[in-house]
């Protein structure tokens, strides 16, 4: 890694924490826009969004003046403080997010040692927010989305950790970086020409990782949290115009960072095969590469999504705690006898 | 150090006050969310002190699991908007004795250990890969013993928690 140029520390933090803020809305709005808008479209023959402009191209932007025209309202027993507080706590959650996510070796906002538990660590503030948010609504149906919201999340908390330990154990590092290097480096029999993505190697682990973070991200066929026909819209049912802008761009923004994560950790990030690892050019190319990448696995999230009936609850947590977890538990067994063998 | 030191006395001042608020406050769910500010400026100082590892695994245990289930429980049971909770208990004024007993004991035995003794701060700075070489070599006896008083633990809860 050749330094280009070297700013003070402060400047440096400055540029990036300014890059990340602005790339979360973008995020959030590119996949609003893809998957959400036109993608549902064509699978579930909407008509809005496929006619509203050129290729439906207006109808981010009339929605972002149907949010910015609402009035903001608070219920009348709400608890205020709180209440305003919650949607802003989500979005702290994603924020945190995006520090950890690589984009090339040196287009990171910090390299963290502990990378992927820090991913973890704060991907778990988001369920404080949806607690808070549900309760000062003073809303019964708000809180209840709350409380599933809350159940669910912590259950699949586990199975989302335990699947991330067997990349872990075969990377040998915590850090993100470090998993890309050692995807990048890796070989299959031999031969080291694509490197080594743990997709081949983890691929339980993927399904794992997959599964848990569509019910991370409350996406259908886990979206019992937000189910209209049972809680009429659950946790965020009274929130209105921008406060509500905040939860859906939170839950789009964190769909993005979770498919950033899950390129990293088993698609080989942003290392391009026939390039050296530090190589400076992958600052350049590697954004894109994991924007590809991403874009891929959000298909798959998103497709998911459309095509499944919501579960019911005592399904749910079965299927974490009685299937989810033992997989994942195995799954570092074998990954560890594997290395201690090879 | 300045910068460190001017952070470290934002987040103490912010950790006291919601310490302070936590125990004032009338309403239950508030008070458990001025216990999460808490935990949360204890780990904004784990990272001054550039514990890493520390600092994410509080994040990760107290907030992500520990206050969750709490405000899970409380959500549950009873919590009801507005201070109508009678909250204080009738032995506060015991655990005002125990608390500042507890914090003099901890004082004394801090200044009389290291006095003005300064940390040196440009050691090492630990990774988690020694964290986790110390925890595995060094400290595996105790490390072990943790892990069987938690199953123990967990298994005397399920016991407990069984009706059949």
């Amino acid at each position: 890694m050749t330094t280009l140029l070297a700013l003070p520390y402060w400047q440096e933090t400055g540029i990036k924490l300014g890059l990340a803020l602005a790339i979360i809305p973008t995020t959030s709005l590119i996949l609003v826009y893809l998957f959400l808008f036109k993608m549902m479209a064509f699978m579930q023959s909407r008509l809005g969004p496929n006619d509203t402009g050129p290729y439906g191209t207006l109808q981010l932007i009339a929605e972002a003046i149907k949010f910015l025209q609402k009035e903001d309202i608070h219920p009348a027993q709400a608890d205020r403080r709180v209440f305003r507080m919650a949607p802003v706590v989500v979005l702290a959650s994603t924020f945190l997010l995006y520090v950890v996510l690589p984009a090339g070796p040196d287009a990171i906002v910090q390299d963290l040692d502990t990378g992927v538990f820090y991913a973890m660590a704060v991907s778990s503030l988001s369920v404080l927010g949806i607690l808070m948010a549900g309760w000062s609504s003073a809303n019964k149906y708000a809180l209840l989305g709350g409380l599933r919201a809350a159940g669910q999340l912590i259950a699949y908390e586990l199975p989302l950790i335990l699947a991330v330990m067997g990349v872990v154990v075969q990377a040998e590092t915590l850090n993100l970086q470090g998993i890309v290097e050692a995807q990048a480096t890796g070989e299959i029999f031999g031969f080291g020409g694509i490197g080594n993505p743990f997709i081949l190697t983890q691929f339980l682990a993927f399904l794992i990782f997959m599964i848990a973070a569509q019910a991370e991200l409350t996406q259908t066929p886990f979206d019992m949290p937000v189910a209209e026909t049972e809680l009429v819209g659950g946790f965020h049912i009274e929130y209105t115009g921008f406060r509500f802008l905040l939860f859906f761009m939170a839950e789009f923004g964190t769909a993005f960072a979770f498919a950033a994560l899950a390129s990293v950790m088993f698609l080989g990030g942003w290392w391009i095969p026939g390039f050296d690892v530090d190589d400076n050019i992958l600052n350049v190319l590697g954004p894109g590469v994991m924007l590809g990448k991403i874009l891929l696995i959000s298909f798959f999230i998103f497709w998911v999504r459309f095509t499944y009936p919501r579960l019911r609850e005592d399904q749910l947590q079965k299927f974490a705690w009685k299937v989810l977890i033992p997989l994942a538990l195995a799954n570092i067994v074998l990954t560890g006898i594997f290395k201690v063998v090879f | 150090m300045v910068a460190q030191n001017i952070f470290f006395g934002i987040i103490s001042a912010i950790v006291v006050i919601s310490a302070v608020r936590m125990v004032t406050t009338r309403n239950i769910v508030h008070a458990a969310l001025y216990l999460v500010a808490v935990l949360a400026g204890l780990g904004a100082l784990y990272v001054l002190l550039t514990a890493e590892f520390i600092a994410t695994t509080q994040v990760l245990v107290y907030i992500g699991a520990v206050m969750v289930l709490f405000l899970f429980g409380i959500m549950l049971t009873k919590a009801p908007l507005g201070n109508v909770m009678e909250m204080t208990g009738k032995q506060w004024p015991i655990a005002i004795v125990v608390a500042a007993l507890l914090g003099g004991v901890t004082i004394y035995s801090l200044l009389n250990r290291f006095g003005s003794d300064r940390l040196v701060t440009d050691g090492p700075i630990y990774r988690t890969a020694d964290v986790s070489d110390e925890v595995f070599s060094t400290y595996i006896v105790p490390f072990e013993a943790v892990s069987v008083l938690l199953l123990a633990a967990l298994i005397g809860a399920i016991v407990l928690a069984r009706k059949d």
